[in-house]
């Protein structure tokens, strides 16, 4: 086996403990940076699982870690200061419950990828897995969390579960694509950030739970 | 060409209210303008209509159209023709009429919004008349039942109208609803979207009978066949009147023209198809035409006219469809001929009833006929043209409520004679119901025109009644002329009727159904030797002449004498005093309710007051108030039930809506969840 494929899939693995690591933790500080560091490993993925050396990849990556890794972080943190979100995570399902559940959804997550009829071409099955079960870790945060910026986190752990999926794809995704899906995703989170600080200013609080008032 | 010029036609009329909504700050300019386009409109759509009916030749267009499943396939066939003429003839006319009934300077926030949604209605209804494919035809079904739920709500100020609003709103989707499963289960037969006639074997009996129901239900809900009706009385209460014309003398036909659309592509009608529309048309008509003459609120009554007329169209529907199934033409002709003779002439004679009813509103602000009373003297124009709308609504010769019913009772006549004993029992219940339907009819009406125009004023609205402005005037005048031209002439209509009948009946033929095609009809079985629809003429002109004559001499000779009364004794008599000669109280004449009293109590079953007090108080009694409000059984026994038992079942579903952002989500995740086991489970994921 290719020297940076071995790379490669060892940090999928990374990527799929990640999960498991943000499942785990209670503290905020510690989830923005989990996901932070899942947003750096998903740049430097499409340069190492290519063949030859192109601009086109390594600017889409440089472009992902810099988005992923750095500025939402920022405005993640610049908002659990100004909002003044305590540094607890809330969920609605204890920590160890959704360990199992995430430990569950990987395992399904690699029955269902050996099953579907995509090309086994260089480890395709690895990086199917892993990005499903990093969506299902998205879906797990964003139903069992109570807190709005955790909504946010579950969130971007979704829309790396999609670009984890987009590996498959490197070569036949143009690069303005690419950098389209990398803008949504900033305008998107910046976007929460706001309605965040909205909730609060509503609600006084940002606690999700409580938007049911707004039910008929 | 007349295609285009009609597309074009609706086009604009449906963009027609764009200037008023857009020049919201001169109200008077917007609504200027906006009546010039759709008044533009509406004569270049009935000219080319027009021109398309006597050059008689279908043309059709048909392009692609990005939206799955469908295509731009529209067609101007002689059915799509006739229908287009009051499409395009009355919102032209109301546009007129509003501009002095509903200025938009006077109405700053619903204006602009009633101005576009007019349009809407109007290039609605033109594209789902011409449309030949199921999504076309469903998004001109949509524009114009979204544009009506708008116009109903004009007034939503109003607990009531509001509600209307909302009863119309549900009603509609729900026909919209059953639409779909019908378009859906003819595509499963054609194969495609397209609107083609359906050959004998494509559909199974279950899916054809499957499919005439939900027809029935879609567009029956449309058209406000009973029991079906429940959001028809208020809806047309509510709108403002120039609307109420439109939706009553128009919208509603829509759902006819949706139906004989449909039978028309159907194979082979088995005969219970006929006797259920013949038997709910003489159902609707009759129950109607009671419930009519219960109503208090003048528009409602005509509102439940109108019911009872979709219903006499229906039964011509029904005669036509049991002619197809045993291969009879003259049922065909006279039914299907009386049926869409009616639905034109309707039209002429309900917006005239609703414009007349606007005028009244006009000048009185109140819709409550025992509010009313002695109109005649400050109203004489509204007086005749409404006269001449009562007459024809109740059939009388000489005005063009007659022609259609004539050749229903003629076919009916003809069914008794020649028919099976069961399909002869069935006609002749119909006959005993057509005729009981004028009989109310008439009674209704003349109570209606009692209450409102004679005797002496109930209220101080009606004394200060004057009569309304030129343009309106001039819409009434024009429209009473049009039902007096179509009553005595209705034969300069056969040759148009008589395409639209082969077209009906020669579509079935091509798919291989029935033996009757444009020839069976053509030959020695034309509409003119069925129906002495040009002796109907001279009968009419026999009638009216010497009724004319004779009204003329006695006005003069009752004028001399009030004015040598006047001159010697003082006051002049009020008309319906009874013999008391104290005309200081309004209050000793008929109520519209005494009127109607005896006849509405004979309809119990159907209709029935609600008293309030029941009973009178004891003896020496304080002043003490009564009042009455008219019920529909129907409607409290079987549609209110109904609707909540449905309701109560549906309160199950409604723990699913928690409002909680967390569960939605669980949602997703679920079926995420078990569509991906689904797929690993499947056999197509190991093949």
């Amino acid at each position: 086996m290719d020297a940076t494929l071995s790379v490669s899939n060892g940090l999928l693995v990374v990527l799929v403990l990640l999960n498991f690591a943000v499942l785990g933790s209670s503290r905020m500080s510690t989830l923005i940076r989990m996901v932070a560091i899942q947003g750096l490993l998903l740049g430097t993925l499409p340069q190492l699982r290519s063949d030859v050396l192109s601009w086109h990849l390594i600017a889409v990556g440089a472009m992902t870690a810099a988005i992923k890794a750095a500025l939402i972080p920022l405005l993640l943190r610049r908002a659990m200061r100004d909002v003044r979100i305590r540094r607890e995570v809330e969920p609605l399902l204890g920590f160890i419950p959704s360990l199992l559940m995430g430990a569950l959804g990987t395992g399904m997550a690699v029955v269902f990828s050996n099953t579907l009829p995509w090309p086994a071409a260089a480890g395709g099955a690895l990086v199917l897995s892993t990005s499903i079960s990093m969506l299902l870790t998205g879906f797990i945060i964003l139903t069992t969390r109570r807190k709005a910026i955790t909504q946010v986190v579950g969130y971007l752990i979704l829309e790396n579960g999609i670009f984890t999926f987009g590996l498959l794809l490197l070569d036949a995704v143009p690069f303005l694509v690419e950098v389209g899906v990398l803008l949504d995703l900033f305008v998107a989170v910046f976007v929460m950030v706001i309605i965040l600080n909205h909730i609060q200013a509503t609600f006084l609080s940002h606690d999700t739970t409580r938007l049911s008032l707004l039910k008929e | 060409m007349a295609l285009i010029l009609v597309l074009a036609a609706a086009a604009v009329a449906g963009l027609s209210g764009l200037p008023a909504l857009l020049a919201r700050g001169r109200p008077r300019l917007g609504q200027g303008c906006a009546t010039a386009l759709l008044v533009a409109a509406s004569a270049t759509g009935l000219l080319s209509a027009a021109w398309a009916l006597v050059t008689g030749s279908a043309v059709a267009l048909s392009g692609a159209w990005a939206v799955p499943g469908g295509s731009f396939s529209v067609s101007l066939d002689a059915l799509s023709t006739w229908f287009l003429l009051p499409v395009f003839l009355v919102p032209g006319l109301g546009a007129i009429f509003g501009l002095q009934y509903w200025r938009q300077a006077e109405h700053a926030e619903a204006g602009g919004r009633v101005q576009f949604f007019y349009g809407v209605l109007a290039g609605g209804m033109v594209l789902l008349v011409v449309a030949r494919n199921s999504v076309l035809f469903l998004v001109g079904w949509e524009l114009m039942a979204v544009a009506a739920f708008f116009l109903v709500a004009t007034d939503d100020v109003q607990a009531e109208t509001r509600e209307a609003a909302w009863v119309y709103l549900v009603a509609t989707h729900l026909g919209t609803a059953a639409l779909m499963a019908l378009f859906a289960l003819m595509r499963q037969a054609s194969g495609s979207f397209d609107w083609t006639p359906l050959s004998a074997g494509s559909l199974p009996p279950a899916a054809a009978a499957a499919a005439f129901l939900l027809a029935l239900i879609g567009f029956g809900l449309k058209a406000g066949l009973m029991p079906l009706h429940v959001w028809l009385p208020s809806a047309h209460a509510s709108a403002p009147s120039h609307v109420s014309a439109v939706m009553s003398g128009v919208m509603i036909k829509m759902g006819l023209y949706g139906l004989v659309r449909v039978t028309s592509l159907l194979p082979a009608p088995p005969l219970w198809w006929g006797i259920l529309l013949l038997a709910l048309g003489a159902l609707s008509g009759v129950i109607a035409a009671a419930a009519a003459l219960a109503q208090h609120d003048l528009k409602r009554m005509l509102a439940f006219s109108s019911i009872e007329n979709v219903g006499l169209i229906t039964l011509g529907l029904g005669l036509a469809l049991v002619g197809r199934s045993v291969h009879n033409a003259a049922w065909i002709v006279l039914g299907l001929g009386g049926a869409l003779l009616h639905v034109l002439n309707h039209s002429l004679f309900k917006s005239l009833l609703f414009f007349g009813a606007g005028a009244v509103l006009h000048a009185t602000a109140t819709r409550r006929m025992d509010a009313l009373g002695g109109l005649a003297a400050a109203m004489p124009v509204t007086l005749t043209a409404w006269l001449v709308g009562a007459l024809a609504v109740s059939a009388v010769p000489g005005f063009n409520g007659l022609p259609g019913e004539l050749m229903l009772y003629l076919g009916l006549f003809d069914v008794v004679r020649g028919g099976s004993p069961a399909v002869a029992l069935v006609a002749t219940a119909c006959i005993g119901g057509l005729a009981l339907t004028g009989a109310l009819a008439l009674a209704s009406f003349v109570r209606a025109l009692g209450a409102i125009f004679l005797g002496t004023a109930r209220s101080p609205v009606a004394h200060a009644a004057h009569e309304p402005p030129g343009p309106m005037t001039a819409v009434l005048g024009l429209l009473g002329g049009l039902c007096l031209a179509a009553g005595l002439a209705p034969f300069l209509l056969a040759p148009a009727l008589e395409q639209v009948v082969a077209g009906w009946a020669g579509a079935a033929a091509r798919g291989g159904a029935a033996v009757l095609g444009d020839t069976a009809v053509r030959s020695g079985l034309g509409l003119l030797e069925l129906a002495p629809l040009r002796t109907l003429g001279w009968a009419g002109l026999a009638v009216l002449v010497p009724v004319a004559l004779g009204t003329a001499w006695f006005l003069r000779l009752a004028g001399r004498i009030s004015a040598r009364r006047t001159s010697t004794a003082g006051a002049a008599l009020g008309t319906w005093d009874c013999g008391y000669a104290d005309p200081s109280s309004p209050r000793l004449q008929y109520t519209s309710s005494s009127f109607a009293a005896l006849l509405v109590g004979l309809f119990g079953w159907a209709v029935a007051l609600r008293r309030s007090p029941a009973a009178a108080p004891a003896m020496f009694p304080a002043p003490w108030a009564f009042a009455t409000a008219p019920i529909d059984r129907l409607l409290a026994r079987l549609v209110v039930p109904f609707c909540q038992r449905t309701a109560g079942r549906c309160t199950r579903v409604r723990v699913l809506q928690q409002g909680v952002l967390h569960i939605y989500l669980l949602y997703i995740l679920g079926v995420l969840l078990l569509g991906i086991v689904w797929a690993t489970l499947s056999p197509w994921s190991r093949g």
